[in-house]
This record gives structure tokens, C-alpha cells and sequence, in this order.
């Protein structure tokens, strides 16, 4: 079935191997073999002797705790890094390729879980940018295939927005359709459940079951989320340190698939009930209103306790990172008041809140938190305040006492940019007072694997335990589930609490991020802000 | 908290570029037919050949040491104070007001008329803060326009507010003698007051930025001032201090120009000693403890240069020639080195599988 292709964007990239295009033109064959793939980093071997096969039409969940070894076997079939030893095959033929556009030209694509858009641009420039080699693009072919692909996905994605204003799960279709337009066979897809709605999670599952199943698309997830896995794949592939340990296909239960993973059931991390109505309040918002260009929230009230932790869920751009600014002293509050231990800090700069005990810690480490090119020991320095001289050997023996204490791998002389990320992250938690009044932190465990999360909010639940209280934003809806005495969630700039946290779950929190309150706030589910 | 093996890495790349930059300019006096050996002899004699002539040295090391300890102050901030020349001249200004209007004796007069120039040259620079800071208006394009205020403002008071009767509209006429700084001695004119107050300002920079927790906030501060707001840094007020700090120097180089160097106000009273010393902070890396080394070459090469045109009939801008590449020279080895040193670097900085925080993007880059 040959069709002549007519369209103004790169044609060849729309057409495959056989001469057929994708998308609209029925299915396309792929079988891709992995043989005898090892990467070793240093003394760490990453991928250890993988042999898989993926068939055409078939969705494959890559299971594995962060380390596993799944992130790195990706890489190597996207293209991003070469493996050490091993080959790939595609339809039994062994292909060599030097990077990723060269794994693209070959069918394979993978979503990155930021995907790599370019944010001055409109859907449409991105679309066009990359799949067209021409000068002077046709813009109105180019739109109206998207605006096909768009339809057959039920994607909601309009050509002239700007990349800047479209949320994670939109920015996550645009790259999808991107690189269907590029030719992919093959959709490497790396946690992309993380940061969007259950519904926007639905549309995602539909569009890559629809691929599969009409366009014989191999679709490769990567995630720890087991339930995604169950919903989403016909067949899963466990690795655990560098090896495969398991191959099965699906239906499976979770507890049958945690046993692959772990040999053994897991408990969930179990979370002490505490009493906390007569414990103080530390930190209070009167009506607090917050405005930006493209979200409000208004009227914002609560309170929180001394070794309370409550929880802020939405999707991004929701209104609960600016609230959290502004708990700070880090946004402008436009009405309304904040007080710590009962003292108005409203609109005080956050050097302010900081000698109020108040420790804002913004999600980027590097960007925000960490200074590149100032050494563990100026870090120390900088948050001792001793007086206008430093004492530079006494920090310098506090930072080595952290190092030691955190178990932090690098020297207190070292650049702080000269350590992993998981270190940096716990040289920030070395930095952070032992006894604060009150943290905000606006995503405590970004980008870090379980292990480091787990051990990340043992340092925080230990000073939860000393009386502090702790205001957290995640995209994570089980680390909210797991850790929060309250949930409150925002939706375009509404805010409403989680009725019952401990009956919760994780579904019914995706479906209120979403914005579907009305089924689940009660009489007593008090709404906290509402549109002036 | 440098390796030697660095410091020396540093040190010899330095000198490449400074031998680099001589041969350069040696080929470049060869190509109009002189001898380079001739010309570096004029040079030196320019410069140190009588007493005279190195206090002569000394009065262009005098405001350009000023202005770029304060460049480097700011630059450690991460501000590139392009503004200094403007602040120079509020500093000429404020003091001439004195000199010409306080009827007052030598020893009241003249501290007076610096610490007027302070004052002129902290407004000044505070005000480039201020529209940084608080109306978002990046300090080089608020400097520059500055610079074009500060010398119409000039301009005016010597054409017409402050011109003397009966003037030429080119100067202010000459200040008394009780509004002079004065010299050391007719075969020494310099001010050694003013070069003990710069040596001692000098050692000053060099501690603050080293050792209190002011540099550190500068330093945070100009390496990522969002960053260092998370860390306790009140940004705001360190990035002020810090145009404050350069207003105060630049304000008091300006006194020297006016009070000392020309003994008038006059339009561009500041010889261009502000832009000069933005080549300097770039040449010493902004390590201060260099400035005062630096801009002592640069007063004797300035200095000596004058005297190329009566012996060798040469143009004096032969030395800003070799100032020039000598800046881009020791920049670009800078570059080099810092490139040398990543290669070098790179095995110890292995990925590991667990730990990276995006390692995807940085090996994406290295295959393009």
C-alpha cells in the first residue's frame, strides 16, 4: 500500500521504510532485539548481559528500582550513550547508530521525561522544527497534519500556543506527535505519568494503546508506578542490578510484580498517626491572595502546626508553587497575611522569614539552592551567619562534621558542581537548620530515585519530630498520599483540602487535580479559596 | 583554595600571553619601520627615566588603582558596572563644588572636597543600583546612559554655571591653592597621602573579599544571586553595597583628577581611567590582590607613551594597542586553560548510574 505523500514537511521523514507513511496508513512491521548489551560506569555494571526482544504492537513495562539499570538500557537504544558491548538489532539487522536523531532515522524514540521542546516557540514551530529541512517551511500543510494527529488523539493542543504556557502532560503530546512525525516505529516513554492528571493520563494511555494496536507501534514505559504498568503494557521486563531477573507478560497483580522486583513483598512505609490539635500553631495564612499573569489564588487560609506536614497537589502551574513563594516572603502577596509563631511577615523579604526560622527550599538544586563554583565549605559559611568576619576554619570543620553526619561523597573543598546530583541534594539538607520553625519546600525528592527519596524525607520527618512544620509541594501523588497529615489541592488556582488524607487514594487524588472536586469535597471538605 | 598545580597553570598561561602579546606588538612596530627594542627603551625611559617622571607614573596609578578595586568589587558581584566613568565624574563634581565654592582653609578644604567626592560618586552609583534592582534596568545599559548624564551635567556647570568670568568655557578656571591636594615635593609630584590611602584601600579589598562575610555574599551573589537569596543572602542590599563600595572609589578618583591631576573641573576630567579599569579587573581575572601590579604597568606604559612621539615621532596609542591585546591575549589563554583543565579533569567526574541528576542532556550535547 503505497501512497504518495504530498505533504510540505519533510516527506521522507513521514515515510518508512517500506514506503508507507504512519500515522493515517495502516501498520508498520518492527521487531527490535537486544543482544548481549553490558555498560559498566567506573566499577558500577549497569546494564550486565541484557538480551530482550520487543515485538511489533506490543507495549513493554521496563520495571526496576532507580540504579536498576532501565534509565541506562534506554539511553543505549535511544542512542544517547553507546553501549559497551552488545548489539542492536532491527528486523534481525544489526544496526550501529551514533546518537539519537541516528536512532530516530532508525524508528526508535524516546520521551524524555522533561521533554526537550524549545519554549520560545508555538506548538507549530515545534512541530515544524526538526522534521523540516527546508528553509521556509509550509506552514499551512504542517497545521493541518497536525491538526489530524492532534484529532486522532483527542490531544488538546492548539498550533499557535506558546510551549511556555502548555502544561507537562501537553508539552509531553506535542513531543509524542513530534517524533511520530519524524518516523518513529518505536516510543521509549520515561515515566511520563509523573506531574499529570489522572485524565490527562487516560488520553496519554489511549493514544499509545491506539498506536500500538492500529499502528503496530512498539511502546516502551519506563516507571516505578506499578498500577501505569498494569493498566498500560501487555508485557513487563524486571531488571535489578544490571541484570534481567524477570520476563512475564500481563495480566499480573502488583504484589506479583513487587515480588519480581524486590524477591520479596514490601510494605508500605508506615506512617505513625499523630495527634496534632493541641500542638502550636507555627505558621498562619489570613485570606492570602496571590496573583500572576496566568493563575490566582485568592483567599488562601489555614493554619500549621508544629510537626504537622501537609501536602500541596496539583498539576504545574496550579497556583500552589506561588503560594508557596509567598509563604515565603519570595512572591508578592497581594492581600492577605502571613504569620510565623503569630508575628505578620507579610510582604517581608525572605531574609526576614529566615531569621523567623521559616527555610524555603526551591526545587531545582543548582538553579536555585546551590551555587556553582563556591565550595561545600563557602555553602556552610554563607548560612552560619557568625558575625562579618568568617571563620573560615570553623566552617570548614562544620562542613566536614556534614559530610560525615550525611554521608555526603565528596571533599569540603571540592565546587559544590563537582558532586552527583544526590549528593548536592544532601549537601541542601546538611544546610538546612536542625530545629526550623517551619519548612516549604516546593519538591523535596525531584528527579531522585526511591532510595534517596525515602532517605531525603527521614531527614525531614526528623525534624517534623523536633516540632517542625512542613509545607510540601509534589507532583508525586503517592509521596503526598505517604506523607502528608493534610492535602491540600489546587486546581487553576483553586484550593481544596482532602477531606481524609488516611482514606484517600492515589486515583482520587489524580481525578482532583484534574479538577474534578465536586464528588469528593463533603459538607466538612471546607473549600479554602475561591475565586474573587 | 587553588592546587599549585593550578596556580602555576594560571601563572604560566599569563605569561604566554604577555610574551604573546609584546611579540605581537614588537611586529606591529617592525611593520612601521621602528625597532621594537628602541621603542620599549623610550617607553621605559617615559616612565621611570627621573623622579619626576615616575610621580608622573604614579598619578595615572593613583585613580586607575581607585576605579578598578572598585570594578572588582562590583564584577565579584556580578555587575558589570560599566557606569564607574559617570561615577568618576559626579566624583570630579562634587568635589569641584567644594574647591570653588567653600571658602575655607587647605586642611578643612580639600578632605572636605573628597568626602564630598564620596558622597557624589555613592549617589551616583546608587542609582544604577537602584534602577537594577528595583526597575529592572540591566546595570551596562543604565551605566551607559549615566555616563552621557553625568557628562552633559559637566558640560553645563563649566559652560555655564560654574564658568568664571570672562572663561573659556573649557574649565572651570583654576582652583585655589587652599582646594589642591597638595604634592610631595617639585621634583616628586605626587600626592603620597593618596598613594598610602590607595595601598591601604587596596589591602582592604583584598581582605573583604577573602575573608568577612560580605565577600562571600558578593561572590554568592554575582554566581547566582537566586540561589543565594535561598541562602540568606539579602541580594538586594549586597548588590547596593556593592555599587555604593565602587561609587565611593570611582567618586574619590574623580577628586584626584580634578583636585590634584588638573586642578580645574573639565569636561571628561576623568581621562577615561573608569573604562581602563574594566580592562584591568578583566586582565587580573577580578583577583584584587593583582590591581595595584596591573595598574602600575598600565600607568608606566600610559605615562612613558607620551614621550614616543617627541623621540620617535610614534603615536602614543602604540601602548594602548599592546594594552588591548594584551587584555584579549590574557582572556582568551584564561579560556584555554580553563579548557585544558576540563580536559584533564573529566575521568574523575564519572557518571554513576544512580546519581545524575540529568545526565541524559550533558551526553545528547557531546554527541553533536
Amino acid at each position: 500500500m503505497h501512497l504518495p505523500c504530498k505533504f510540505g514537511i519533510n516527506e521522507s521523514a513521514f515515510r518508512l521504510h517500506g514506503g508507507r507513511t504512519l500515522l493515517v496508513y495502516g501498520k508498520v512491521h518492527m521487531d527490535i532485539e537486544l543482544r548481549g548489551i553490558h555498560k559498566r560506569f567506573g566499577s558500577v555494571h549497569a546494564n550486565n548481559d541484557i538480551n530482550l526482544t520487543f515485538n511489533e504492537g506490543r507495549i513493554i513495562g521496563i520495571l526496576g528500582e532507580n540504579g536498576a539499570g532501565k534509565s541506562t538500557l534506554m539511553k543505549i537504544l535511544s542512542g544517547f550513550q553507546p553501549a559497551d558491548e552488545g548489539d542492536i538489532l532491527i528486523d534481525e539487522q544489526r544496526v550501529d547508530y551514533t546518537g539519537p536523531l541516528a536512532a530516530i532515522s532508525h524508528g526508535i524514540g524516546m520521551l524524555q521525561q522533561d521533554p526537550l521542546d524549545v519554549g520560545a516557540f508555538t506548538v507549530l514551530e515545534n512541530f515544524i522544527y526538526g522534521s523540516s529541512p527546508r528553509f521556509l517551511p509550509n506552514r499551512r500543510e504542517a497545521q493541518k497534519r497536525l491538526k489530524d494527529i492532534t484529532n486522532r488523539f483527542g490531544f488538546d493542543l492548539h498550533p499557535s500556543t506558546p510551549i511556555a504556557s502548555l502544561s507537562i502532560a501537553q508539552r509531553q503530546q506535542l513531543e509524542i506527535i513530534r517524533l511520530l512525525a519524524l518516523g518513529v516505529k518505536a516510543l521509549i516513554l520515561d515515566e511520563p505519568t509523573t506531574g499529570i492528571s489522572a485524565e490527562q493520563k487516560e488520553t496519554l494511555f489511549d493514544a499509545l494503546k491506539n498506536l500500538a494496536k492500529n499502528d503496530g507501534m512498539i511502546v516502551l514505559l519506563v516507571s516505578h508506578k506499578l498500577e501505569d504498568v498494569i493498566a498500560l503494557c501487555d508485557e513487563v521486563a524486571v531488571l535489578a542490578g544490571g541484570r534481567i531477573v524477570g520476563e512475564r507478560d500481563l495480566p499480573a497483580t502488583p504484589a506479583e510484580l513487587v515480588k519480581m522486583m524486590f524477591g520479596e513483598e514490601i510494605k508500605p512505609q508506615s506512617r505513625a498517626v499523630v495527634d496534632l490539635s493541641h500542638a502550636p500553631e507555627v505558621m498562619r495564612l489570613d485570606k492570602l491572595c496571590v496573583h500572576s499573569k496566568r493563575v490566582q489564588v485568592d483567599n488562601l487560609s489555614f493554619s500549621l502546626r508544629a510537626g504537622e506536614v501537609i501536602g500541596f497537589a496539583g498539576l504545574d502551574g496550579s497556583g500552589q508553587e506561588m503560594a508557596m513563594r509567598a509563604m515565603a516572603g519570595l512572591e508578592h502577596a497581594h492581600r492577605g497575611g502571613v504569620f510565623i509563631n503569630g508575628v505578620d511577615l507579610t510582604n517581608r523579604p525572605y531574609t526576614q522569614f529566615t531569621r523567623a526560622g521559616v527555610t524555603f527550599c526551591a526545587a531545582g538544586r543548582v538553579e536555585e539552592g546551590l551555587i556553582a563554583g563556591l565550595t561545600l565549605t563557602e555553602h556552610m559559611a554563607l548560612v552560619q551567619h557568625t558575625g562579618s568576619r568568617i571563620d573560615w576554619p570553623a566552617a570548614r570543620q562544620t562542613m566536614k562534621e556534614q559530610i560525615k553526619h550525611y554521608d555526603i561523597r565528596g571533599k569540603a573543598t571540592d565546587p559544590i558542581e563537582a558532586l552527583s546530583g544526590g549528593n548536592q541534594q544532601r549537601v541542601l539538607m546538611a544546610l538546612l537548620p536542625e530545629q526550623p520553625v517551619a519548612l516549604v519546600l516546593e519538591n523535596p525528592t525531584r528527579g531522585l530515585d526511591v532510595d534517596s527519596a525515602r532517605w531525603i524525607w527521614e531527614q525531614l520527618l526528623r525534624r517534623r519530630n523536633v516540632g517542625t512544620g512542613i509545607v510540601f509541594g509534589s507532583p508525586d501523588l503517592d509521596e503526598l498520599v505517604a506523607y502528608s497529615d493534610r492535602i491540600f489541592v489546587f486546581y487553576a488556582g483553586q484550593v481544596v483540602e482532602v477531606p481524609d488524607v488516611r482514606k484517600t487514594s492515589v486515583d482520587e487524588l489524580g481525578r482532583m487535580i484534574g479538577g474534578h472536586f465536586e464528588e469528593f469535597v463533603t459538607e466538612e471538605g471546607a473549600l479554602h479559596a475561591e475565586p474573587a | 583554595m587553588q592546587n599549585p598545580r593550578e596556580t602555576a597553570l594560571q601563572l604560566g598561561f599569563a605569561a604566554l600571553a604577555i610574551i604573546a602579546s609584546l611579540a605581537l606588538s614588537a611586529g606591529l612596530i617592525i611593520l612601521i619601520d621602528r625597532e621594537p627594542l628602541e621603542v620599549i627603551e623610550t617607553l621605559w625611559q617615559g616612565a621611570f627615566g627621573s623622579s619626576e617622571r615616575v610621580a608622573g607614573v604614579f598619578n595615572f596609578w593613583i585613580p586607575l588603582t581607585l576605579s578598578s578595586l572598585g570594578l572588582i568589587v562590583t564584577f565579584r558581584a556580578g555587575l558589570w558596572n560599566i557606569g564607574v566613568e559617570g561615577q568618576i565624574m559626579a566624583g570630579a563634581v562634587f568635589a569641584s563644588g567644594v574647591a570653588l565654592f567653600v571658602p575655607a582653609p587647605q586642611v578643612i578644604r580639600v578632605p572636605l572636597a573628597i568626602a564630598a567626592s564620596v558622597v557624589g560618586g555613592v549617589l551616583w552609583a546608587l542609582l544604577a543600583g537602584v534602577l537594577k534592582t528595583r526597575l529592572g534596568v540591566h546595570e551596562i545599559f543604565g551605566g551607559v546612559a549615566l555616563n552621557a548624564i553625568a557628562n552633559v551635567i559637566t558640560n553645563f556647570l563649566v559652560g555655564n554655571l560654574w564658568s568664571p568670568p570672562g572663561g573659556n568655557a573649557l574649565d572651570t578656571g583654576p582652583f585655589d591653592d587652599a582646594a589642591r591636594i597638595p604634592f610631595y615635593s617639585d621634583g616628586f609630584q605626587t600626592s603620597i597621602a593618596m598613594i598610602v590611602l590607595v595601598i591601604v584601600i587596596a589591602i582592604a579589598v583584598v581582605v573583604m573579599l577573602s575573608g568577612t562575610r560580605w565577600g562571600l555574599e558578593l561572590k554568592a551573589t554575582g554566581k547566582n544571586p537566586r540561589s543565594a537569596l535561598l541562602l540568606g543572602v539579602a541580594t538586594e542590599k549586597t548588590s547596593l553595597s556593592a555599587f555604593a563600595f565602587c561609587g565611593a572609589l570611582a567618586g574619590l578618583a574623580g577628586a584626584y583628577r580634578v583636585l590634584f591631576f588638573y586642578g580645574t573641573l573639565r569636561p571628561l576630567a576623568s581621562g577615561g581611567v573608569g573604562f581602563l579599569g574594566i580592562l584591568v579587573a578583566l586582565l587580573v581575572g577580578n583577583q584584587a590582590l593583582w590591581v595595584p601590579l596591573v595598574t602600575f604597568a598600565f600607568g608606566a606604559l600610559l605615562f612613558g607613551s607620551t614621550r614616543l612621539r617627541i623621540t620617535q615621532q610614534l603615536d602614543a596609542s602604540i601602548a594602548k594597542t599592546l594594552q588591548g591585546t594584551l587584555v584579549l591575549l590574557v582572556i582568551l589563554s584564561g579560556g584555554l586553560r580553563a579548557r585544558l583543565l576540563n580536559r584533564s579533569n573529566q575521568p574523575a567526574a564519572e557518571p554513576t548510574t544512580t546519581s545524575e541528576p540529568n545526565p541524559v542532556i550533558t551526553e545528547a550535547k557531546s554527541y553533536e
